[in-house]
């Protein structure tokens, strides 16, 4: 509610006065800083000697327009690879998590293992990792399986660098969840893996949908390094395309494609977080 | 049937160290059908570990404990079968934050006495419009007051009918407005006859409605009586520093 202007005090009319003018100046300056940029950019870029060339190889519209169509297509297989990578790397993630803390010395060496897993893939890069992956697996001539498809082994090696990172999130979340929560679940006769599925894995999971966000949105990027195998993806078709036309613009293409399909899901992680945040520190205003 | 004669509860020779600490160091006590007993003490005496022992949520380190005659701290036996017939209440209420006041009651119904879900609802919706929570079924614990949390807490024990009900502290985070209300809902149990182990600060609370006392000082029974006259018959040194030390503040 609003006080009517009459009312106001002569202390509050001086701060409104004073609030006024700081903003006036604030528009003023941003409007100046926007200006010196602009001219930092024209003298540091587009005035400089190669930048016509540069801009015909780079940012030529008749080059995109006709790559376009295969750089889509090959969006289209990141988008499969990313939505199936990203189901398994939540369901190895959460797995391995929960290997982790298990507590029964049955489970030691596979707690063990899934530690030395967690270790090793989130140390490993990701270029490594489709490497041996994409040309090991064929190598052990596996006849049963026929010829894999250069996605499949790409979604496999997303999903065991991923895993390890995935399960470190969960982790941090299961130990989160206050260790009253899983008295209260035991003293009411509930069983271990029952106080886990029904209490703390679902506050868990919920106090990691940020992070998450964050992982999967990475996730999205990197399914482009799946070219590095041979699928015809968003990047390798613009490779083709740069080869045809002895030009750039088609990795520009399928960058700004990259970008856009980012861009909603950072939008929602935004927003995931920020709600995240609100609802934690109710009150707190500074 | 039941055994008016018989220890609902009976705890023996009961030791709980951590390390070098022992913070229950052989304690023998019994509740008997429909009996309140009481334990008080200063913070540090070992009630909160004893209750904890007593659900076996802590591992004992010497002692047995008995419910109905039988020894349900032998080994073998199923742990998470006994804490269902052993209530617990903390002093911090622990309701499941992820979960809906209704929810929180039938969890535990469903999952461990295998009741189906409408049965479940109904049995907890009936508990809560008893204790006046009616309406606050589909709230969330941190929407409602200490006071109403701390009551359905009560209940979510409650509801599975345990033998016996082991209440710690449970009005202890509360603020003083809202102790009343947990109070009266534990006249009720009394009425309805359910046995009832509880550490509390509230001395003369404990007077009205426990059958018995027991006074622990540094892990040991010290002093014990019947509770109407507890409070002034107690004759050892540490007992009478401690009620006068409760009646001052």
């Amino acid at each position: 509610m609003d006080l009517n202007e009459q009312e106001l005090s002569q202390a509050e009319k001086d701060r409104r006065e004073y609030r006024k003018a700081q903003r006036k100046r604030s528009v003023w300056i941003s409007l100046a800083s926007t200006l010196a940029f602009a001219v930092i950019v024209w003298f540091g870029l587009i005035a400089t000697p190669g930048w016509e060339r540069v801009e015909q190889s780079f940012f030529n519209w008749d080059v995109a327009v006709a790559s376009f169509p295969r750089v889509i297509d090959g969006l289209l297989l990141n988008l499969r690879v990313l939505v199936a990578a990203a189901i398994l790397v939540l369901v190895f993630g959460l797995l391995l998590a929960i290997i982790r803390t298990l507590k029964s010395p049955v489970f030691f060496p596979l707690r063990v293992l899934s530690k030395g897993y967690v270790d090793l893939f989130r140390g490993l890069p990701l270029i490594i990792v489709l490497y041996l992956v994409g040309f090991g697996i064929p190598g052990l001539r596996l006849e049963f399986l026929g010829r894999i498809p250069a996605e499949v082994l790409g979604i496999v090696a997303l999903t065991i660098t991923y895993s390890a990172y995935v399960s470190e999130v969960f982790r941090a979340g299961i130990e989160s969840v206050h260790s009253s929560q899983r008295l209260a679940a035991r003293s009411l006769g509930l069983s271990y893996s029952k106080s886990m599925r029904l209490v703390v894995l679902p506050q868990a999971v919920r106090k990691v949908v940020p992070p998450l966000m964050n992982d999967f949105i990475a996730l999205q990027k990197d399914v482009g390094l799946i070219s590095v195998l041979g699928a015809i993806d968003a990047v390798r078709g613009a490779q083709i395309e740069v080869a045809k036309f002895a030009n750039f613009t088609p990795y520009v293409v399928a960058g700004l494609l990259f970008v856009l399909l980012a861009i909603p899901t950072i939008r929602l992680a935004d927003r995931i977080s920020a709600r995240f945040t609100s609802r934690e520190q109710q009150g707190v205003t500074l | 049937m039941i055994d008016w004669n018989r220890p609902r509860l009976k705890v023996v020779g009961l030791k709980k160290f951590y390390g070098d600490r022992r913070v229950i160091n052989g304690v023998d006590l019994e509740v008997f059908p429909g009996q309140i007993v009481a334990l008080i003490g200063s913070s540090g005496s070992g009630k909160s570990t004893l209750l904890r022992c007593v659900n076996q949520i802590e591992d004992l380190t010497d002692g047995q404990i008995f419910l109905d005659g039988e020894e349900v701290s032998a080994p073998g036996v199923n742990q998470d079968l006994i804490r269902a017939q052993i209530g617990l209440v903390f002093q911090s209420f622990n309701l499941f934050s992820h979960l809906s006041i209704l929810n929180n009651i039938t969890l535990a119904l469903r999952h461990v006495k295998k009741m189906d879900r409408d049965a479940a609802i109904k049995l907890a919706q009936s508990w809560l419009t008893r204790i006046g929570l009616g309406d606050r079924g589909e709230s969330y614990p941190d929407k409602i007051s200490g006071g109403q949390q701390q009551r359905a807490a009560i209940i979510r024990a409650v509801a599975m009918e345990p033998k016996v009900l082991l209440l710690d502290e449970v009005t202890s985070a509360l603020d003083p407005e809202l102790v009343g209300e947990v109070l009266d809902l534990i006249r009720e149990l009394k009425a309805g006859g359910t046995t009832i182990l509880m550490a509390t600060h509230e001395l003369s609370f404990a007077r009205e409605v426990a059958d018995w006392v027991i006074f622990l000082e540094q892990g040991q029974i010290y002093e014990q009586g019947e509770a109407k006259d507890f409070f002034e018959k107690a004759s050892k040194p540490r007992t009478i520093e401690f009620l006068s030390r409760m009646r001052s503040r």
